[in-house]
Order: C-alpha cells, then structure tokens, then sequence
C-alpha cells in the first residue's frame, strides 16, 4: 500500500518549476503507512521557500483524491542539498530552460567558488551571473554570452 | 527553560531582521537587489518559523508559531539590538546584514554537531543561506566602501553607526545545547577586518556598546516595527485568508 501511495504522492509537480516532481526534486522523502494513514514525509528546499505548505496541500490533496487517509509531515534534518535532485530531475530542468544544479554541493568550493553553468538552451559554458538572486529563492539569473538567452540556474545548496 | 529562551532569541532576531528586509521590497534602488533582499527576508523569516516551532514544541503550553510571532509585546521580544536597527541606505542595510550572517554562518556550522536534530536540521539550511548572505553582502561593503566618494562617506557612516551594536550577539546565553557565542568573536572579527581591508574601510575605535535586547529593553524603533508587523493579529486575532 505505502508502493501505491508513493506512486500518487511522486507524481505531484513542484508549482513553481511544474516540469519536476516532488519526487524528482529529492523533496518527498518517504512514504509510510501509519496504521490505515499514509504519511507522506516532505523536505523544504529553503528555510524559507514560500511553496513550502503549497506543496505539502498539494500532496495531501492528491493522495486524498485517490482514497488515502493521509498525513504530511514535514523532516528537517539532514537538510535538502541540491545533490538530491534524480538525474532525470536533471534533465527534466534542463529541457524546461533551467540550468540544473552542479553536483557536490557539500564542499565550500561549490558554494564559495566559480561555478561553470552551462546554457540550457545551446549547451555554451561561456555564460555570465547577471544576479545571485532569481525568480524564486534557489534560483539564481545567468545570460547566455553566446546565443545571448538569459536563463535560470537552479542554485547548488 | 533556558532552551525556550534560547531559542526564543534567535527565533527573534531572524523574524526582526527579516521584517526589516521586507520593508525593502518594491523600494530597492534596482530589481535585482529587491529579488535579494526579499530572497534573504524569506531565508531568515523560515528560519524564525522552524526556530518559534521549535520552541513552542519544548514550551508545551499549545502555543503555535503565530502566537510566538504575533502576540508578545516589544518587552517580550528578546532580539539583539542590532536586527532592529533601520534599514538606513543600503550601506546600512548591507553591514548589518553582513555583521548578522558573519556571527550566524559559524554559530550555525557549530550547530550541525549538535545532539538536538531539529535544530541541527535546521542549522543544515541556514548555514549555507548565511553563506550566500556573506558573500552578497561583503560584495556590496566593498563596492561601496571603495567606490565613489559619495559611497564611501556613507559605507564609513554605516561602520559608525551601527558599531555600538554588533558586541551583544557575543553575550553569553545560559543554554549549554547551543554553542557558546563568546567564542565565535575571534573568528567574526578575522572575517569582518579582512573584508574592511578590502573595502579601504578603518576599523573604529572601541565603544560603549548597547546592550538590553536580550532583557527586553529595546530601542524604540522595535515598538514601531512589531505595530506595524502584528497589526493584523491584533486587531482581527485568529485571522486568516
């Protein structure tokens, strides 16, 4: 039953990136059964991530629809990193224009120092910062300096 | 309950601060600069969230985050001094923050040990939030400190006035589950005095520094802040939407 539940629960897009799952993210931790209640267990990106309970209604919402008692709870630690977003994640935000996260996240260096972000749209790792900051909290805006794009990047935590 | 207080104190200074960035949004001098403040806003308004439920948690008496935020009075509020200070220009608003995140990115790393996993979860986050908030704010000390005349008179009027309010952060708390304040200042000072160097700023000379934040005794600029902040909760308590 929890197999069943987890299907319904990963299949629930992000609302702000609606190209990934909840699953594909790394935010949908676990999926159990508590007695007759599933609990899906969720992973916030940011502290302050403003999706946070968007996300977590939409869950719970989904597995109520397929007739599921259901519970979220939300897990804080160990703490989201970028490294959790699957593979296919990966290209899923790519395909969408988003510049995905560079691995490793971990070491200070992937935070600290200078990170290639390859173009999203023609492949090109000659691109530049244009801010830190982007349209939602762990997205950071970059421009293409060869087919001259602006895109987001999905900001390695 | 040196533990609520605690947690009650830093839970304060992130919501301050954070209320403080907000006021921010829709007035910074360019569009990406609002996007950051209002992303550190966010940032540190999440951490004040986990941190007040956290501390609702070890109170136990039912009360929930919204009650923590939005329905202590200023005497209750246990921030330092510092998190409350105006926005200013930008080279206020940018050295508090930088002063803030340069105290919290150590304070936080020293939390990731800890035995408490809430906390520790929660110190996965904001250490690497902090980072960004460093980084950002450094840059714009430099900028502005070894930028035009015009800037650097009011990056060195920022060191001037807010120098009295950094030493509290380092005010020892009575709570052993959380790391020892007083011994993040040599690392603090390594930090701030490499990015002043890089600024062209001087360090000034030592001063009486402002305390009484963590006692409840605010300047009265917090007053003003929390009527504006709780307004809402007080006048239509229990409100939603």
């Amino acid at each position: 039953m929890a197999d069943k539940a987890w299907t319904v629960a990963a299949a629930v897009p992000d609302p702000e990136v609606p190209c990934v799952t909840v699953a594909d993210l790394g935010i949908l931790r676990e999926v159990v059964m508590d007695g007759d209640v599933v609990v899906a267990k969720l992973t916030p990106t940011y502290s302050g991530c403003p999706a946070v309970q968007f996300i977590e209604d939409a869950v719970a919402e989904a597995l109520r629809g397929a007739g599921y008692e259901a519970r979220i709870e939300q897990v804080m630690s160990p703490a989201w990193t970028t490294d959790w977003i699957t593979d296919a994640g990966r290209e899923k935000l790519r395909a969408y224009g988003i510049a995905p996260p560079t691995k490793a996240s971990n070491s200070k260096r992937a935070l600290f120092g200078k990170t290639v972000v390859a173009c999203p749209r023609c492949g090109s790792e000659v691109t530049e910062k244009l801010s830190e900051f982007g349209s939602t909290p762990c997205k950071a805006h970059y421009r293409c300096k060869d087919c001259l794009e602006p895109f987001d990047y999905f900001k390695c935590i | 309950m040196a533990l609520f207080q605690a947690l009650i104190e830093l839970a304060d200074d992130h919501l301050v601060l954070g209320h403080r960035l907000s006021e921010w949004c829709g007035h910074a001098p360019m569009l990406e600069e609002d996007l950051a403040l209002s992303n550190f806003a966010l940032d540190v308004i999440g951490t004040a969230r986990s941190l007040y439920a956290h501390a609702a948690e070890v109170e136990g008496k039912g009360r929930s985050e919204d009650d923590l935020a939005y329905l202590r009075s200023e005497r209750e509020y246990l921030n330092c001094l510092l998190v409350e200070r105006p926005n200013g220009d930008f080279a206020h608003t940018m050295l508090r923050q930088f002063y803030f995140a340069g105290f919290m990115e150590p304070f936080w790393q020293a939390v990731l040990s800890s035995n408490d996993k809430v906390i520790a979860g929660i110190a996965g986050k904001a250490v690497k939030e902090m980072g960004y908030h460093i980084r950002h704010a450094a840059e714009w000390i430099v900028r502005l400190g070894g930028g035009t005349e015009e800037s650097g008179t009011r990056m060195r009027a920022a060191v001037y006035d807010l120098h009295p309010y950094w030493e509290e952060m380092f005010a020892p708390s009575e709570c052993d589950v959380l790391p020892d304040r007083a011994a993040l200042r040599p690392a603090w000072d390594v930090s701030v005095k490499a990015v002043f160097e890089v600024a062209g700023l001087d360090w000034p000379e030592p001063v009486y520094g402002q305390v009484g934040g963590r006692v409840g005794e605010h300047s009265e600029v917090l007053g003003r802040m929390l009527s504006d902040m709780q307004y809402l909760q007080r006048v239509h308590p229990g409100a939603t939407w």
